[in-house]
Formats: structure tokens, sequence, C-alpha cells
């Protein structure tokens, strides 16, 4: 058996065990969709980190960052800035005036049906597209990573979706929250460690880093070449590549806070100011991780060097293959383990928000109108639809196969975020004459917006040349999806919907009538 | 220290504290829930919501908030979408060298954490602020509340 398949085995123990002790203290609702609301503000700051820092994040923008430099850190800068739109924007009223769900925020002055269907569609599709592009990303790496272990790709789909139904299923939130948390540990080690070894090869001289990223030599085309790899343009190029970059910077900025799995950790917390201070611990563990990726991206870039990264398993494999350089075998080994427990942790996250939504938006409140007809109903159906969410995931993975692109999955899942979810959020708690009109045209006008922007562009190739030449369809997406939701908002009045703006006011900014944490 | 929030304000917080095994209502119910399964939503007399929303404290903490959130949010999508627009237009002057072998280009970028970190905790001491106002419109809620 290989290193990093016992490291792996090792993490899977922990989580395993967790999810038991989760499972037998939680019982009731609350205890399951929102860890009984008593996760402590640093506790959700690192779950949301955990929640956050995708493989996406480790592996991808690293290896961006060692084939693109500098382009690739632009992606950092925005997954940071993001939070603060969650800050001060959203966490603290949605905590205020929510229950377990995103729609709850909206169906609290809006007719109630119409509005968590669309919003449960919304994130059923966020949630379902990211998981896949995840499960994909694992499947990928586990033939990279754990080579001669006789694990193949649908082995390692059906296992990363097996556990997180397990961890869902029974677990629930509270044992989602502590996964989400270890893993968030185990990356910022192993992060900062590996900056570190990074920094001690160059004598721990910022001055010969910088220096040597400015010199990195590679094959192009047959031909050396040495670039300064702090130059902007190797990645977004003309003649639509700064409409791109721009384009990008949009859908993190706008889709962070509009993201289901992040928005439902504020629910975890006992009140706004503790959902406050969670966004703040998070932001300190985002923003460093992602500072890191300098070290991590231009360290692999400069210490192994593109040609290597190439032949030894491509982009993906840059931050493993620096640890293998730096830190030897076992230092590889525990940075595979962390890349899987990384995706484990997100695929967690995404399937409880999931089935969260689908059970208490779709099921209780639009097909049974806000009533159980038996008690724990409500749970058990998240469970059941997390169980069906999870195998559909696993199928449509092993149905793509390894070497599916699937990135514009990730970049379709922000863009729905910021161009459906976010408009109505925002225009819900700032503007009295909002409606349910409003509501279901800007969430429809958005959905459907990012999803043809992305068929028509240039990642998906339905058609070609493109008709759409941006791969981030945020620039147009958004304005359409807000547009939308103005438009549908003025063709008519609601009283009923503008009456109880005071109250959606008043609860959003004093926490008064908010859901209080469950006493054990 | 968040454990157990509600003890600390118990006192001037009207709201009671929801949260049953479940707190949604088994069909079968018949006749009004016992008051720990009454939802939030559902107890109307948590609050006047009108009253609350004209009284002077009320405004004021809204006015006091939005000071704060609007123009901190426009100079952060301000600053940060300067970033992309000057790489991808002036990619020749965010090229220049300004510390040793470090471009104008990985500086700014550098910055924006900072910049983040720091509106992040001005926010958190704004925040403070809003919390004590938020606190004493509560309080005096709840002395009317006993005064009726």
């Amino acid at each position: 058996m290989s290193t990093p398949l016992i490291m792996f085995l090792a993490f899977v123990a922990i989580t395993l065990v967790i999810t038991y002790w989760a499972a037998r203290r939680s019982s009731g609702a609350s205890a399951y969709f929102a860890a009984s609301r008593q996760i402590t503000g640093w506790q959700n700051g690192v779950a949301v980190a955990g929640d956050y820092m995708s493989a996406a994040s480790f592996l991808g923008i690293a290896g961006i960052i060692a084939f693109q430099g500098y382009d690739g850190f632009m992606y950092s800068v925005g997954w940071l800035v993001a939070y603060l739109t969650v800050l001060l924007i959203v966490a603290e009223p949605l905590r205020n005036a929510g229950k377990y769900t995103m729609a709850d925020v909206l169906a609290y002055r809006l007719s109630p049906r119409p509005v968590r269907a669309m919003a449960s569609l919304s994130t059923l599709t966020v949630s379902t597209f990211y998981m896949i592009a995840q499960m994909v990303g694992a499947g990928a790496l586990v033939t990279l990573l754990l080579k001669g272990s006789g694990i193949n790709y649908q082995t390692a789909v059906v296992g990363v979706g097996v556990l997180m139904i397990v961890y869902v299923v029974f677990g629930g939130m509270l044992a989602t929250t502590w996964v989400q948390i270890i893993k968030a540990i185990l990356l910022m080690g192993g992060t900062m460690l590996l900056s570190l070894l990074v920094l001690a090869h160059f004598g721990f001289s910022l001055a010969n880093f910088f220096n040597a990223v400015t010199h990195v030599t590679y094959h192009d085309k047959g031909a050396l070449v040495t670039q300064n790899f702090l130059q902007p343009g190797l990645r977004f190029k003309p003649p639509y590549g700064a409409l791109d970059l721009i384009s990008l910077g949009l859908a993190l900025i706008f889709g962070t806070a509009g993201l289901p799995h992040i928005l439902v950790r504020f629910y975890t917390v006992p009140d706004a100011k503790t959902a406050r201070v969670s966004v703040v611990w998070a932001m300190v563990i985002i923003g460093t991780f992602y500072i890191l990726t300098t070290f991590l991206g231009f360290g692999a870039a400069t210490i192994v060097g593109r040609d290597q990264i190439a032949t030894g398993g491509g982009t993906n494999m840059s931050a493993p293959l620096l640890a293998q350089a730096l830190g030897g075998e076992v230092f590889f080994a525990f940075i595979s383990a962390i890349a899987f427990a990384t995706i484990l942790a997100v695929v967690a996250g995404l399937t409880i928000s999931a089935s969260t939504s689908f059970a208490h938006d779709f099921y209780t409140n639009v097909i049974h109108r806000g009533t159980e007809r038996r008690p724990g109903e409500e749970v058990r159906v998240a469970r059941i639809t997390a169980c069906v969410v999870g195998a559909v995931a696993i199928a449509i993975a092993i149905l793509l196969g390894p070497n599916a692109n699937v990135a514009f999955l990730v970049a379709l899942a922000f863009a729905v975020a910021a161009s459906a979810n976010l408009p109505v959020i925002v225009l819900s708690l700032f503007w009295k004459r909002f409606n349910t009109k409003g509501a279901v045209i800007g969430l429809a006008t958005g959905l459907a917006a990012s999803i043809i922007l992305i068929l028509l562009g240039p990642s998906v190739k339905l058609i070609n040349p493109p008709i759409f030449p941006l791969e981030n369809p945020g620039i147009l997406s958004i304005p359409l999806g807000f547009i939308g939701a103005v438009v549908g908002t003025l063709l008519g009045r609601e009283p009923a919907a503008e009456a109880k703006f005071d109250e959606l006011l008043v609860r959003a900014n004093t926490g008064l009538g908010a859901e209080k944490a469950t006493a054990h | 220290m968040a454990r157990n929030p509600s003890a600390e304000s118990a006192s001037d917080d009207p709201t009671p504290v929801v949260g049953a095994e479940t707190d949604i209502a088994p069909l079968g119910h018949s006749g009004p829930k016992p008051a720990h399964e009454l939802t939030a939503d559902e107890d109307l007399d948590v609050a006047d919501w009108e009253r609350v929303a004209a009284m002077g404290e009320f405004k004021a903490l809204v006015a006091a908030k939005l000071r704060f959130i609007v123009p901190a949010t426009v100079f952060f999508v301000v600053y940060y979408f300067a970033l992309p627009v000057l790489v991808g237009y002036a990619p020749r002057w965010m090229e220049q060298r300004v510390l040793g072998p470090v471009n104008l280009a990985y500086l700014f970028a550098l910055s924006q954490f900072f910049m983040a970190w720091i509106i992040a905790a001005l926010y958190m001491r704004a925040a403070g602020r809003f919390d004590a106002m938020a606190k004493q419109i509560m309080a005096k809620l709840s002395k009317q509340r006993k005064g009726e």
C-alpha cells in the first residue's frame, strides 16, 4: 500500500469517528440542518474556509501560477476580496432573518411557493455542477497521486461519493462542519510548511525568490525560453483577455455571496454577531492561504519547472510535485492526502446544502405548503435527497470520465450564484418595492443567462467559433439577472410584500425574532 | 464565548427561545402549539414591527449602518476592479519594477489582501457600535413591554 493511500485512509478513519459522534449527538431538524446553531465563531470561520478552498484552489491555482505566472495570482486575489461582499452585505441579515436556506430570506416578504421553487432550482444547479467538477477532479487526481495503488478513476469517484453521503446522511451539519474544520487545518498546515520549504530553498531571501521568478526557463514549442513570471498577460491574452479578467472578477466578487453551500454555514452559529466574527476568521485563513499560493505556484515554476510538471502529470500536479522535490516521498504523500481531504470536505458541504434546499424549500414549503406531515419528515427527506444527489453526481462523473474538461462547471456555479442568487438577495433586503414577480424573473433570467452564455462560450465549444467570446459570462449575465429582477418587479405592485418590508428590516438589523441556538 | 449567547442578553431580548426537537409542528397536533414550539415567524407577539421601524433609534441604526456599508462597498469594488482593468488595459505600465525585481502588478495584487483585511477590521469596530445601538433598542422595547 502506498504512503499517500495510508495517510488518506487515516483522514477517512478520523472523519468517520466524527460522523459517528455527530450522529449520536444530534436529533431534530435544527441539529441536522444547522448543527443546533451552536458552532462558535472561530469554528465556523475555519469551516467556511474549509468549505470554500476547493481542489480548484489548492491544485488548480498553484498549477495556473506555475504555468502562466502572474495571471494565476489574479484568481487568488478575487477569491479573498469576495468575502467583503459576504461580510458587509449578506452574512448578518441572512442569519437574522433566515432559518436553514438562502430562500428563507426571500420567502420572508414574497409569496413563498414560487420563490422557493426557483431558489431551490438555482441552489440545486449550483451545488450539483460544482460537485460534479470536484468529483471528476478527485477521480482524475487519484490516477496521478495514487499511481500503483490499484485504485482507478471509477473506484475513486465512487469512494469520494459514498464518503460524502455517509458524512451528510448520518452526521448532518455537525459532522460536515468538523470534517471541514479538520481539512482546513490540514490544508493550512501543509501550505505553510510547503511555503517555508520554498523560502528555505532560496535561503530565506525574498529577493532571491523573486529574482528567480523573473527568470523562469522552460521549453516552448521546442525552443528554450526565459520568461518573467511576474508579467501579466500570459493567460489572459488580447483581444478578449482583459474583458474575461473583469468578467471573472465580477463572478467571484458577487458570486461567493450567493453560493448556497457558503450561505448555509451562517445558520450554524448562535447569532448574527457570531456570523460576523466567523466571516472575519474565514478571511484571515483564506487570505493567508491565497497569499501563500505565491510560493506554491511560483515555487513550482522555479524549483520543479514547467517542463518537468508537464511530463509528471500536468498543471494540477504542480503543488504535489513541488512537495516531492522539497520534502521527499513522505511529504508528497502528505500533500496528496490533503488534496483528497480538500475535495471530500467541499463535496460534503455541497451535498448538505443541496439536500437542505430540496427538503426545506421544495418538499416542505412548496409541495406541502410549510407543514410537516410526520415528525422528522423534513430531515428524512433531506437524507434521501443526499443519497440521490450523491448517486447522480457519481454517475455523471463516471460518465464524463477522467479527461472531461470540467473547469467550465466551476465558472458556471459562480456565474449562477452571482447572476441569479445575489441580485434577488440584495434587492429583497434593500428595496421595499421588490416583489415575487421580480424574484422569480430575476432568478430565472440569471440562471438561464449564465447557462446559455457558457454553452455559447469558448469552454464548451458547442458552436465553433464560439458566439460569446468570454469564458466567464458574469459581465453580461449579472446585469441581466439584476435587470430581470427589476423589470419583473416593475410589472406590478405587491402590497403584502411592501408591508412586510419593515418587519424584514427590523429583523435583519436588530436580530429581533431570529432563530436561536438549541439547548442540548 | 458564543456557546450560550442568549444568556447575556436574555433580559433585553423579548424573543422567545425557539427550538424543540423539531421546530415544525407535526400533523395531528390540534389546538395552539406550546410556546416552546412556536417559530419566531408564528410568534406574533415578538414585536410590533412597524412601531420598531418607526423608532428614531432604529432609523439612526439603519442610517449608521448604511453610512458605513455603502462607502465601504463602493471603495472595495472600485479598488478591486482597478486591478483587472489596469492589468488588462495598461499592462506595460503595470510591468514597471518598483521593488527590486517585483513589479507594480504584483504589489497592487498583494495590496488587495491588506485592503480586504483593513476594511474587515474597520467594519468589526463599527459593528461594535451598531451592536450597542441595537441593544439599546431591545432594552427600550422590553421596558415598554413591561410597562404595558
